[in-house]
C-alpha cells in the first residue's frame, strides 16, 4: 500500500519508530513493581503442595511472630465478608482462599502481609498448614468415568466432573458425508497445556483510602475497565461502588491473554488493603506465575476428515475433551464455551462440518486463556492443518496441491462457513502461491527426494491458516453482559496538537504509535503531535481491553470514526473561514480546499485554531469527539507459512532450516510494527511446537513449573524468519485493517509439526503431538530402525 | 525467590577466608560466582547461615602454563576461558565446554572452581577435567593438597573438599603434541543442563594409534563419570569408525542416568553413546588423525 500522507505526518503505511520505545528501551517505563506508595506494605502467598487435599488447620501463630509480619489472611478471614469465593467469567465459581479444601498444586492457601518482602517470605515459610490428601484426578478422560471422585463438592447436587457440552454444525449431514466419502482419515491430536510466560509476572498495588472511600488498584491487567465493573459487581455487598474504584494499568511487560483474568491474588490484596487501610503490593514470582496463573490449550481432539478420491474435502468432524482444571475460569469473551473453536474448518470450502467440545474438571489450575489467539483458534487451526496433511499423506497427494484444491476461492467472499461464520475477505491461493515461490517449493521437494535416497531426513511443512479476530460484534460477544465494543475519545488542542484516549491497553503492541498514525491518517495532524493514553479508568473512555487481536479492529476503528466526526466539524469551520458552502470543499490529508481553486485552502491547524478563537456563530467552540465502535463482523486475517526442517538421526534434534511466512492482515498501519508482531508471534508459535509443555504426574505434581523445565525459546533457538505479505482489505472495517498480533502464534505450530512429520512420512509416520522433542523424534527413528 | 536470612562475609585475603570457614564449619558456604548457590538459596532448596564470598580474595583468577601444567585459578570466570588466546589455540575441549555453560550472563560471573566444587553431575567442567586428567588444588589453614579429579566427586553435590578447604586452582597436564579434545553437549535449549554430554581428549602416537584417551560424561549418573573401560579399550588402537563405535558403546554402558524432563533412561544412555562417538571423532580430528 502506498502511504496517502507525507512522512512528516506519518499516517498509515509509514514505518515510523515506536513512540513508546525511548521510554521502554531505556528502562524508563513504569511497571507496577516500579510504583512505590507512601506506607506501602507487601503481600506474599502460602501455596498448596498438594493437588487435592482437605485443609485440617492453618496455624498462623509462628508467622505472626516473624518480625515485620502484620497479618495473615485466610479463607476464614475472607468468609467474614463473603469474599472467599468469586464468580468466573464463565459463570462458574473460583476460590479466592480456601476454607475447606485445595484443588490444585500451588493454589493460594493464605496470604501474609508484612512490612517488607523478606519478612513476608519468612512469614509464608512459618505458616503451618495441615492437609489431609484426597484422591487426585489428573486425566480428563478418567475424570468422566463413573467411579471418578467428584471434585466440585461445593456444588450442591453435582455428581460428576463434566462442565459443559457445546456443539456447532450439522451432525447428520456430516455423518452422511463421512459415510459416503471415498476416504476418511481419523487422528487423535493433543494440544498440551502451556503458559504465556510473559516477561513481567502478574501483580498489583491495592490502595484503599479509608477517608475518601476510594479504592485505587494499580494492576497488570489487559482490561482495566472490565475489571472495574467486575470489582463493583463482586464486592458491591461490602460497599465498593463503581465510581469509587479506579483501575490503573501502567506499562505492561507482555500479556498474551494471561493478564485478562482476575486472579485470587488481586482480590486478596484488595481485601487486605480494605482491612488494614494500607497500600498492599503483591508481585508474583516466576514459579507462582507459571504454576498458578491461567494456562492455555489442553485440548484432546479427535478429528475425522472425509474426502473424495481426487482430494475434494467433503466433511469434517471434530470431537474434543477440554481440560479446564478445577473451575471453568476461561477468559473467553464470547457466548460460546469453546470460544471460536468453530473456525476449525479453516481455509477450506466444506459443505458439512460438526464440532463438539466437552469441558471437564481436574485437579489442575483453572484457565484457559486465549494465549495470543482469539479463544481456542490455535487449537482449531492446529487440528485442521494437521488433518489436511494426514489426508494428503493418505491420498499420496502433495500437501500444497491438496490445499490449493480445497481453498475457499477468492471470489466466494464474503463466505459463510459450514459452522456459521461469515469470513469477510480472503485470497488464500495468493498467499500460498507467494510462499511457495519465495521458498522455492518445487526445488525443495526435489532435494527432499534425493536426501531420502541418501538416508537423510528433511521435511517441508505448510500451514495455510485462517484467523478470526476483533471480538466482537455484540450479537456474539460479551463479558458478563458487557458488549465487546471499544472506544476512543479525541481532544484537539488549540495549536493543532491532540490527545486521544482509548478503552484498550497496550502490553507492548505499540498502540501509542499505531493509534496516533490512524488519527494522523484521518486528520493530517502529524502522528508525532498526538499523545495516546490508555489504562486509567478515571480518564479513558470505557472499553473492553486488549486481547484477541481486537485493538485495531475495534478501538482502532473507533479512533478513525472519532477522527471523522472531528473532520466533519472541521469542514463546517473551514467553510465558514473560506466563505463557501461545505459542498464546495474537498479534503486531502491535512487541509480543506475549494474545489477548482486549490489555492483557497485552510490547513487542519488553522481550522483547529479557529475552533477555539473564531468559531462560526451558532456552533459550539472546541474540537472533540468520542466514538464507541461495535464492529459489524469479525475480521479474518490469514496466511500461508512454509517450514523446512532437517532431523538429526543420532539425537532426534529438529533444525528449522528455513521458515517463510506470508501474512495478510488487510491494510497495514505500520509495516515495521506488523513485522515485529510476526517475528515475535512466530517465535511464540515455535515454542509449543518444539519446547514448551506443562504436565502433571499422577499425583497432580506440576512438571515444567519453572524456567528450568518450561523451555522458553531464546534467540539461539530461533531461526531466521523470512516474512512477506499480501494485502486483502477487510470490507467492513473503517480503514480495511484486520489485526495481526496473533496470526503467527496460531499459524506457526502446524507448519513446524507438518514439516517434522513430512520428514518421516516415507516411514509411515503421520502424526506426532507437540511439543516435538528430540526424544519423541528419536523414539520414532529407533522404532523405524533409522536411528544412528 | 527470596532467601532466608544469612550472614555475608567478604574477606580480603585467603587467610581471612579460611579463618572464617574454620570458625563456622558446616554452617558456612563458599560463595564464588554464585550462579548455582544463590538460586538454591533463593528457592529455599538450600540454606546457609554464613556465606564467605571469595570474590575479593586476590590471586585466584589466572590462566597460565607453568611447570608442565595448564593452571587455572579457582575463581577464574568462565568468560575468561572463552577469551583466553591460550585456551582458544591449545585447549579446544575447554573452549567447547566454556561456550556451552549456561549463557553469557552466567559465564560473566560463574567460576571454573565453582563449577567443580558444587559437585553437580549436570555441570560441564567435571567431565572435561576428567577427560583431561586434571588435579584440583585445595587450600586450608593446614596448607595445600592436590586431589586427582577422579577422586574429587564423591556423591551427588558432594566432593572431597573438607569444610575448611577452598578450591584454589585446577592443574591440567599440558597435552603432548598430536593431542586434541572436544566437548559435545545435547541440551534442550541454550542454558539448560545437558541431556547428555561427552568430553573426549585424545593423544595419538607416532603411527596414529591412541596413546591416551580421556572420556568424561556429564549428567549420566549421580556423579560425573569417567568412562574408564572405553578409555582402556581405545589405548593402542587406531581410532577408526569401528573403534570409536565400540568405545562409545562401552562409555554408554558406564552410565547410570535417571529419568527426568530431559529424557528417559534409555534415551540418555543412547545419547551418551551417540555424543561420545561424535566427541571422539572430533577429538581425533583435532589431534591430526582422521
Amino acid at each position: 500500500m502506498v502511504p496517502q500522507t507525507i512522512a512528516e505526518v506519518g499516517g498509515m503505511g509509514h514505518s515510523i519508530k515506536r513512540k513508546e520505545d525511548p521510554r521502554l528501551i531505556r528502562g524508563k517505563g513504569t511497571y507496577v513493581d516500579d510504583i512505590q506508595l507512601p506506607g506501602m506494605v507487601y503481600m506474599d502467598i502460602v501455596r498448596s503442595p498438594f493437588a487435592h487435599a482437605k485443609i485440617k488447620s492453618i496455624n498462623s501463630e509462628n508467622a505472626l511472630k516473624v518480625p515485620g509480619v502484620l497479618a495473615v489472611i485466610t479463607g476464614e478471614t475472607l468468609a467474614q465478608y463473603n469474599l472467599h469465593w468469586m464468580p468466573t467469567l464463565m459463570s462458574d465459581t473460583q476460590m479466592v482462599l480456601p476454607t475447606e479444601k485445595v484443588m490444585y498444586q500451588a493454589q493460594e492457601v493464605a496470604a501474609v502481609i508484612a512490612s517488607d518482602r523478606y519478612a513476608a517470605a519468612d512469614g509464608v515459610e512459618a505458616v503451618e498448614v495441615e492437609y489431609d490428601p484426597l484422591p487426585v484426578v489428573v486425566d480428563p478422560f478418567k475424570a468422566l468415568q463413573p467411579d471418578a471422585p467428584v471434585l466440585r463438592t461445593d456444588k450442591e447436587g453435582k455428581k460428576d466432573n463434566h462442565i459443559f457440552h457445546w456443539e456447532a454444525g450439522d451432525n447428520e449431514g456430516t455423518n452422511r458425508a463421512i459415510d459416503e466419502a471415498d476416504v476418511v482419515v481419523k487422528q487423535d491430536i493433543y494440544l498440551p497445556r502451556i503458559h504465556v510466560a510473559s516477561i513481567e509476572t502478574c501483580g498489583c498495588i491495592a490502595d484503599f483510602d479509608r477517608v475518601m472511600g476510594k479504592l485505587t488498584v494499580y494492576m497488570t491487567t489487559q482490561a482495566p475497565h472490565a475489571v472495574r465493573t467486575v470489582f463493583a459487581l463482586v464486592a458491591g455487598h461490602v460497599g465498593l461502588s463503581e465510581e469509587k474504584i479506579r483501575i490503573i494499568s501502567p506499562d505492561i511487560g507482555g500479556g498474551f491473554g494471561g493478564k485478562v483474568p482476575v486472579y485470587p491474588g488481586y482480590v486478596i490484596a484488595v481485601a487486605a488493603s480494605v482491612v488494614l487501610g494500607k497500600p498492599i503490593k503483591w508481585i508474583e514470582d516466576r514459579i507462582e506465575n507459571l504454576q498458578a496463573d491461567s494456562f492455555a490449550r489442553d485440548y484432546h481432539i479427535t478429528a475425522e476428515l472425509a474426502a473424495k478420491k481426487d482430494g475434494t474435502m467433503t466433511g469434517l468432524r471434530i470431537k474434543t475433551l477440554a481440560d479446564h482444571g478445577y473451575t471453568d475460569a476461561a477468559a473467553n469473551p464470547s457466548k460460546f464455551p469453546a470460544g471460536m473453536f468453530s473456525i476449525c474448518t479453516g481455509s477450506y470450502d466444506f459443505k458439512h462440518a460438526f464440532a463438539e467440545v466437552d469441558g471437564v474438571y481436574t485437579n489442575k489450575p483453572p484457565g484457559g486463556i486465549a494465549y495470543r489467539c482469539s479463544f481456542r483458534v490455535t487449537e482449531a487451526v492446529h487440528a485442521i492443518e494437521r488433518m489436511t496433511d494426514v489426508l494428503a499423506h493418505e491420498l499420496k497427494m502433495d500437501a500444497a496441491d491438496l490445499r490449493l484444491k480445497n481453498f475457499i476461492p477468492a471470489d466466494k467472499f464474503p463466505y459463510k462457513s459450514a459452522l456459521g461464520w461469515e469470513y469477510d475477505s480472503g485470497n488464500y491461493h495468493g498467499a500460498l502461491e507467494k510462499a511457495m515461490q519465495k521458498i522455492g517449493y518445487a526445488g525443495l521437494r526435489k532435494e527432499q527426494a534425493e536426501k531420502r535416497k541418501a538416508g537423510e531426513l528433511m521435511g517441508i511443512g505448510i500451514s495455510s491458516f485462517t484467523e478470526i479476530v476483533g471480538a466482537g460484534p455484540s450479537k456474539h460477544f460479551d463479558i458478563l453482559g458487557l458488549k465487546m465494543f471499544d472506544s476512543c475519545e479525541i481532544r484537539i488542542h488549540p495549536t493543532g496538537k491532540a490527545i486521544a484516549r482509548f478503552g484498550t491497553k497496550s502490553q507492548g503492541q505499540g498502540h501509542e504509535t499505531t493509534y496516533a498514525q490512524i488519527i494522523a491518517e484521518e486528520l493530517g495532524i502529524p502522528a508525532a503531535h498526538i499523545e495516546i493514553e490508555e489504562g486509567d479508568t478515571d480518564t479513558a473512555p470505557y472499553g473492553l481491553g486488549t486481547y484477541a487481536s481486537r485493538s485495531t479492529p475495534t478501538a482502532g476503528a473507533a479512533g478513525a470514526m472519532a477522527a471523522r466526526k472531528i473532520r466533519e466539524k472541521a469542514k463546517k469551520i473551514a467553510a465558514h473561514l473560506l466563505e463557501v458552502a461545505e459542498g464546495d470543499l474537498e479534503w486531502e490529508p491535512g487541509k480543506f480546499s475549494v474545489k477548482g481553486a486549490p489555492q483557497k485552502a485552510k490547513t487542519i491547524q488553522e481550522i483547529v485554531f479557529a475552533a477555539y478563537t473564531n468559531h462560526p456563530p451558532g456552533m459550539e467552540p472546541g474540537l472533540e469527539a468520542v466514538s464507541y465502535y461495535d464492529p459489524p463482523n469479525l475480521t479474518f486475517p490469514f496466511g500461508s507459512y512454509i517450514c523446512v526442517v532437517d532431523l538429526d538421526r543420532g539425537t532426534g534434534e529438529v533444525k528449522i532450516r528455513r521458515f517463510v511466512a506470508v501474512d495478510d492482515c488487510g491494510n497495514i498501519i505500520n509495516p515495521m510494527i506488523v513485522d515485529g508482531q510476526i517475528h515475535g508471534g512466530l517465535t511464540m508459535g515455535m515454542a509449543p511446537a518444539l519446547l514448551e509443555e506443562i504436565s502433571y504426574d499422577e499425583n497432580g505434581n506440576v512438571q515444567g513449573g519453572s524456567f528450568m523445565d518450561y523451555l522458553l525459546p531464546t534467540a539461539v533457538e530461533t531461526p531466521q524468519w523470512e516474512t512477506d505479505k499480501t494485502v486483502t482489505p477487510s470490507p467492513h472495517h473503517p480503514f480495511g485493517a484486520k489485526g495481526v498480533g496473533e496470526s503467527a502464534t496460531v499459524g506457526a505450530p502446524p507448519a513446524i509439526a507438518n514439516a517434522i512429520v513430512d520428514a518421516l512420512a516415507h516411514l509411515e509416520v503421520r502424526h506426532i503431538d507437540i511439543p516435538i522433542t528430540p526424544e519423541k523424534v528419536w523414539k520414532i527413528l529407533k522404532e523405524k530402525g533409522v536411528a544412528l | 525467590m527470596i532467601p532466608a536470612a544469612f550472614d555475608y562475609h567478604a574477606p580480603n585475603t585467603l587467610a581471612e577466608a579460611m579463618a572464617l570457614l574454620a570458625r563456622y564449619g558446616e554452617a558456612a558456604k563458599v560463595l564464588s560466582g554464585g550462579q548455582s548457590l544463590l538460586p538454591l538459596l533463593k528457592l529455599r532448596l538450600g540454606y546457609a547461615d554464613h556465606l564467605v564470598d571469595i570474590g575479593r580474595v586476590p590471586g585466584l583468577e589466572y590462566i597460565k602454563e607453568e611447570d608442565g601444567y595448564l593452571k587455572i585459578g579457582g575463581a577464574t570466570r568462565e568468560v575468561a576461558l572463552e577469551r583466553s588466546d591460550l585456551i582458544r589455540s591449545k585447549y579446544p575441549i575447554l573452549l567447547d565446554t566454556a561456550l556451552v555453560i549456561a549463557d553469557p550472563l552466567v559465564r560473566n560471573r560463574a567460576t571454573v572452581g565453582g563449577n567443580l566444587a558444587h559437585g553437580d553431575p549436570g555441570n560441564d567442567h567435571p567431565a572435561t577435567m576428567l577427560a583431561l586428567g586434571a588435579e584440583v588444588v585445595a587450600t586450608s589453614p593446614k596448607g595445600e593438597r592436590t586431589i586427582p579429579i577422579e577422586k574429587f566427586f564423591t556423591g551427588l553435590f558432594t566432593t572431597a573438599l573438607k569444610p575448611d578447604e577452598i578450591l584454589t586452582a585446577i592443574k591440567v597436564p599440558i597435552p603432548a603434541s598430536r593431542s586434541g579434545g572436544a566437548y559435545v553437549k545435547l541440551e534442550r535449549k541454550v542454558g539448560d543442563l545437558a541431556t547428555a554430554a561427552t568430553a573426549a581428549q585424545v593423544t595419538l602416537g607416532k603411527n596414529g594409534e591412541v596413546e591416551r584417551a580421556g572420556i568424561g560424561l556429564t549428567n549420566a549418573g549421580p556423579t560425573p563419570i569417567k568412562a574408564t573401560q572405553a578409555e582402556n579399550y581405545l589405548q593402542g588402537k587406531k581410532p577408526d569408525d569401528t573403534a570409536i563405535t565400540e568405545a562409545a558403546r562401552l562409555a554408554a554402558q558406564a552410565t547410570a542416568p535417571t529419568v527426568d524432563r530431559r529424557g528417559s533412561v534409555e534415551y540418555k544412555r543412547e545419547m551418551a553413546r551417540v555424543l561420545t562417538a561424535r566427541a571422539l571423532t572430533q577429538a581425533v580430528q583435532w589431534a591430526g588423525g582422521h
